[in-house]
């Protein structure tokens, strides 16, 4: 295959090696710089920065209102009650973590693959990660009714001589998800720091020179430096890894060691974590996609990233569909009652439009479409498709928190669920913290990390000593 | 002890990293030895060209992932065994599989916090304050487009006119004196 379908000329190529090439070849190490730091540098804030931070400051400060409330009269305000006492903040909490878990895969297993693309997209899906974290985090603290005591979770030495239960999933998940959050955070901004040098000797007043200085830790540059930071580098990846892979494993352990049909399965580790990475790929694309227009970084965050994030997506998209596929040939294969009626219900009972609306938004509509180049490289129909697979994703954490709950074995014990207001302004206002945190970051960090740029541009190459003819 | 006032050292600018590269192995390869790169960017064969090979980052993630995994390991067992044993499901006290995990997660945290900063105190930073951003022209570029090899004055070798005579030697683009 591979000589004759390259087509001749194309400059996604390179005519040398053969290799694809993931950034425009006309860019230099200066304009690299200066298109990445002037974002952050130019004293004037565009107005539709201004415009969305406003809006999404005013959701924010929706979650703001539902959380105050919600302290003040307790989690009675949500839908949550028998049998479903587990409603939005744990499908939220699901939905956020597997979210994040996509750019601790673009920054971490494919650095670790040596996927060169990635270099322009890993920092801000690493935020992406680290915001998304910040969410997810919130809902278990606010979910236990008393979050004031929600340092009872760690193993503290306190006067009470009570300690945490290490056989329970639920405190396995603090120890995960706590590590998660740091790990990211210290990848993420470990990554920063020579590019917090860059904008140090590049900014032109005195408080940022002064801020971003101090955040470089006095970064100079020294080779020897740079070594051990690639090392540190490869030693995080290849701890972010395991780490990633554990975080959706252990969540899904809160559901999977409960003895309860359509939660006891083995299938849900995988199963979430390739899910986690599904809806997490959609969310790149999110706000990769408004991203590089907004702020013409059509260069670095080329149409060939759109393309292979649309391939990952359908890759895990198919192991998200055999997982469902699974769930549906137990239920008729474990020759259990309560596994077939669970299943029959969660499709055809009185909650069963959400478990076709998964079916649509997560299968029907991205596994089918996903196999044609022409879309992935669209961008409209990519953005219009990332929504669509993050509400397959929210819907999926719904079907398998609220259908597996609401009638469980006596049907004397039967319920249903319907949110309230409260659990709709909770979630909504996650998404608005979400996006106002992404907005800082996206004025005062630095977006894409112009170190990895410069390594993949053509002039990092170093050419051979006898070809100069040094004597 | 170094004197903290005079000559820090003489700092050659090069355009490219192929001619950093080359004048760095050519300075090795001359005897000197107490001499760096800087680059905008990690540039492996400029390490390799002045001797630097080895790093210690892994050793000191190993260490603090083991740490990491006995401290979480044994908190477990002291807790559920003599601290405050509970009778879960008739389970036996010290059930270790259920351990594997917090201690998982932990090898992975002290290993991820060693990692990074380890990595950034053997660099010897924070460190605000150094002697080549006096330079003139180092911090327009050594971290946007610019590569430089600075000859210390703590080599033996160093000779303020001599050492800059050889770097010029060298073809940079330029080469500056660098002043504590």
């Amino acid at each position: 295959m591979a000589t004759s379908e390259i087509r001749r000329g194309d400059p996604g190529i390179d005519p040398a090696t053969g290799e694809f090439r993931v950034v425009n070849q006309a860019e230099s190490f200066k304009s690299v710089t200066e298109k990445i730091s002037r974002i952050v540098l130019t004293p004037h804030t565009p107005l539709g920065w201004l415009a969305l931070f406003g809006i999404a400051g005013a959701v924010a400060t929706v979650l703001l209102v539902a959380v105050t409330w919600l302290f003040l009269k307790g989690v009675g305000i949500w839908a949550i009650t028998q049998p479903v006492a587990w409603g939005f903040a744990i499908i939220n909490f699901v939905w956020w973590i597997g979210i994040g878990h996509a750019g601790t895969l673009i920054s971490a297993i494919l650095l670790l693959f040596k996927q060169t693309w990635r270099n322009s997209i890993s920092r801000f899906a690493e935020a992406m990660t680290i915001f998304a974290v910040v969410c997810a985090g919130m809902f278990p603290l606010i979910h236990v009714g008393r979050p004031w005591l929600g340092y009872w979770l760690f193993p503290l030495p306190l006067t009470m001589n009570v300690w945490p239960q290490f056989r329970s999933p639920l405190l396995w998940d603090v120890f995960a998800v706590s590590t998660y959050a740091t790990i990211s955070v210290v990848f993420w901004y470990i990554g920063m720091i020579p590019d917090f040098g860059t904008f140090r000797d590049r900014a032109d007043n005195k408080v940022a020179q002064y801020f971003y200085g101090i955040f470089s830790w006095g970064w100079r540059g020294s080779v020897k430096h740079w070594m051990r930071y690639e090392t540190a580098s490869l030693l995080l990846a290849g701890l972010a890894t395991p780490l990633v892979l554990s975080v959706h494993t252990v969540i899904s352990f809160d559901f999977a060691v409960a003895v309860l049909p359509g939660w006891h399965t083995t299938i849900f580790p995988p199963y979430f974590v390739a899910g986690a990475i599904y809806s997490g790929f959609a969310m790149v694309l999110t706000l990769a996609i408004p991203l590089r227009k907004f702020y013409h970084l059509e260069s670095m965050v080329t149409e060939r990233h759109i393309d292979n994030m649309g391939k990952v997506m359908l890759a895990t998209g198919f192991i998200v569909a055999y997982g469902y596929g699974m769930e549906a040939f137990m239920a008729w294969y474990s020759a259990s009652h309560w596994e077939a009626f669970m299943f029959w219900n969660r499709a055809f009972g009185p909650m069963g439009w959400s478990y076709w609306t998964l079916i649509i938004t997560n299968l029907a509509i991205p596994l089918t479409t996903l196999w044609i180049r022409k879309l992935r490289t669209n961008l409209a129909y990519m953005f219009f498709l990332s929504i669509v697979v993050n509400t397959g994703m929210w819907f999926e954490r719904f079907v398998i928190v609220v259908t597996s709950l609401y009638r469980d074995f006596l049907p004397s014990s039967w319920g249903t669920y319907r949110a309230t207001k409260w659990d709709y302004m909770t979630f909504i206002g996650t998404l608005g913290l979400f996006t106002t945190l992404f907005l800082l970051f996206v004025r005062f960090l630095p977006m894409i990390p112009m170190n990895e740029i410069r390594m993949i541009l053509p002039s990092a190459k170093i050419k051979p000593k006898a070809a100069a003819g040094a004597d | 002890m170094p004197s903290r006032e005079g000559t820090y050292g003489l700092l050659a600018e090069f355009d490219n990293p192929s001619d950093l590269v080359r004048a760095a192995q050519q300075a090795r390869e001359d005897g000197w030895r107490r001499m760096d790169c800087y680059t905008p960017y990690p540039v492996e064969e400029a390490a390799e060209a002045i001797g630097f090979h080895r790093n210690r980052v892994p050793l000191v993630t190993l260490i603090g992932g083991l740490m990491g995994l006995a401290a979480m390991f044994s908190m477990e067992t002291w807790i559920s065994v003599i601290a405050y044993p509970l009778n879960i499901g008739g389970r036996p006290l010290y059930s270790w599989p259920a351990f594997v995990v917090p201690a998982y997660e932990w090898t992975i945290l002290w290993a991820g916090l060693s990692a990074g900063f380890g990595m950034l105190a053997l660099n010897g930073l924070p460190q605000l304050y150094h002697p080549l951003f006096n330079a003139p022209n180092f911090r327009n570029g050594a971290t946007t487009d610019k590569f430089f090899l600075c000859l210390e004055a703590m080599d033996p070798k160093f000779d303020l006119i001599e050492s800059k005579r050889y770097l010029e030697t060298l073809s940079p683009v330029s080469v500056v004196e660098v002043d504590y």
